[in-house]
């Protein structure tokens, strides 16, 4: 029979109080982090009725708007902003592009609605072929960084289509291409009517 | 003689004059970078578009486009750095395999380090408490003689029932 000596106190921690404060806080912060970061995930940024944010778009030269090579958001308010994600190595895109530039067609010089065509990772040789190869004429550039498609989240595919009401506000999402120019009217329309 | 050995002089020379400009020129074309030249960099880039795919093994249309762009680059004469800035610039960062040391992104790098140093820090003060917890050998009271603790020793205030114990085990012998 052994007998353990006399050790059946527990011994005391002795982590300092701000040692101890500094790993709370610090998981806390992580933690926090972490669950911003499934937020954002899981919730898109951008959907109907919120206010899209300023972004800033670098123009192909080429296909600027009246002359500049930069348009901003925020410069637009007042007409209804069509943003179109496309890119020249996406086949549905290249689908949708006739219809896309036909309705622009149809707005151009109303003064009312603007085109923006976004060109989501692509190389700028094949994407001014494709710029060419559909006669696409309302002011197009690349998506710089991902900014612009970042502030809508977008990480479902192209061709993606975002329009934006006369006060900055997202009014309809097009996940995949238009089918038809008229499609991309009837959403349109109402929006400039009445004024 | 001397006429003819002067002329074949003057031949030899032309024909070396000749001989060297073309190379001369040759190497001062930009040679078309190969393959390897272009997959040696798009393997530390990785597709935009492909999530988690190297840029040099990704089959899609849009990475043969960028490898095709990592080509007319080198052939440029542009570095392997330069290349992968303008990616970073136009298609974000993340095409890097690693997210750059800027931002919110330092808490990678911090973090880890951070935690395993206090993990390390915990774990020493553990060891030195328990160390202070456990009896030193040599400072083992004597436990033949209840009467007689060892001064200093956390059991120096007996336990009643090892003292019982021992009283018990000390009638026996």
């Amino acid at each position: 029979m052994s007998i353990q000596p006399g050790i059946n106190s527990t011994p005391k921690r002795n982590v300092p109080l701000w040692a101890q404060i500094l790993i709370w806080l610090g998981l806390l912060g992580l933690l926090g982090l972490l669950a911003a970061g499934l937020l954002r995930a899981s919730h898109p940024i951008m959907s109907v009725g919120s206010r899209v944010p300023d972004f800033t778009l670098t123009l192909f030269s080429g296909y600027e708007y009246h002359g500049a090579l930069q348009v901003k958001r925020s410069e637009l308010l007042g007409k209804v902003i069509v943003v179109n994600f496309w890119a020249s190595w996406c086949q549905p895109c290249a689908g949708e592009a006739p219809d896309v530039e036909a309705a622009w067609k149809v707005y151009e010089h109303s003064g009312k609605v603007v085109f923006l065509g976004i060109d989501y990772v692509d190389t700028e040789p094949e994407a001014r072929t494709y710029l060419t190869q559909f006669a696409i004429s309302y002011p197009n550039g690349p998506d710089l960084g991902t900014k612009i498609s970042e502030i809508f989240n977008r990480n479902l595919g192209v061709p993606e289509t975002y329009i934006i009401d006369r006060q900055g506000f997202l009014h309809y999402i097009q996940i995949g291409p238009f089918q038809s120019a008229a499609e991309l009217q009837s959403i349109i329309d109402p929006m400039i009517s009445g004024n | 003689m001397k006429k003819s050995v002067y002329l074949l002089f003057i031949v030899i020379c032309v024909i070396l004059m000749f001989s060297v400009v073309p190379a001369r020129s040759i190497s001062a074309q930009q040679p078309t970078p190969s393959d390897d030249e272009v997959n040696a960099i798009a393997s530390q880039l990785f597709c935009p578009v492909c999530q988690n795919t190297p840029l040099d093994v990704c089959p899609t249309q849009a990475c043969r486009q960028w490898r095709d762009l990592i080509r007319q680059m080198l052939a440029e004469g542009k570095s392997a750095a330069e290349i992968k800035q303008y990616f970073v610039t136009n298609y974000g960062a993340s095409v890097l395999p690693e997210p750059p040391r800027s931002g919110i992104n330092w808490l990678i790098y911090i973090v880890p380090p951070v935690a395993f140093l206090l993990g390390v820090f915990l774990l020493f003060q553990a060891f030195h408490t328990w160390k202070k917890a456990v009896p030193d050998p040599g400072s083992a009271p004597d436990y033949t003689d209840p009467g007689k603790p060892d001064p200093g020793s956390a059991s120096a205030v007996k336990d009643p029932y090892i003292s019982q114990l021992e009283d018990e085990l000390k009638k026996r012998t």
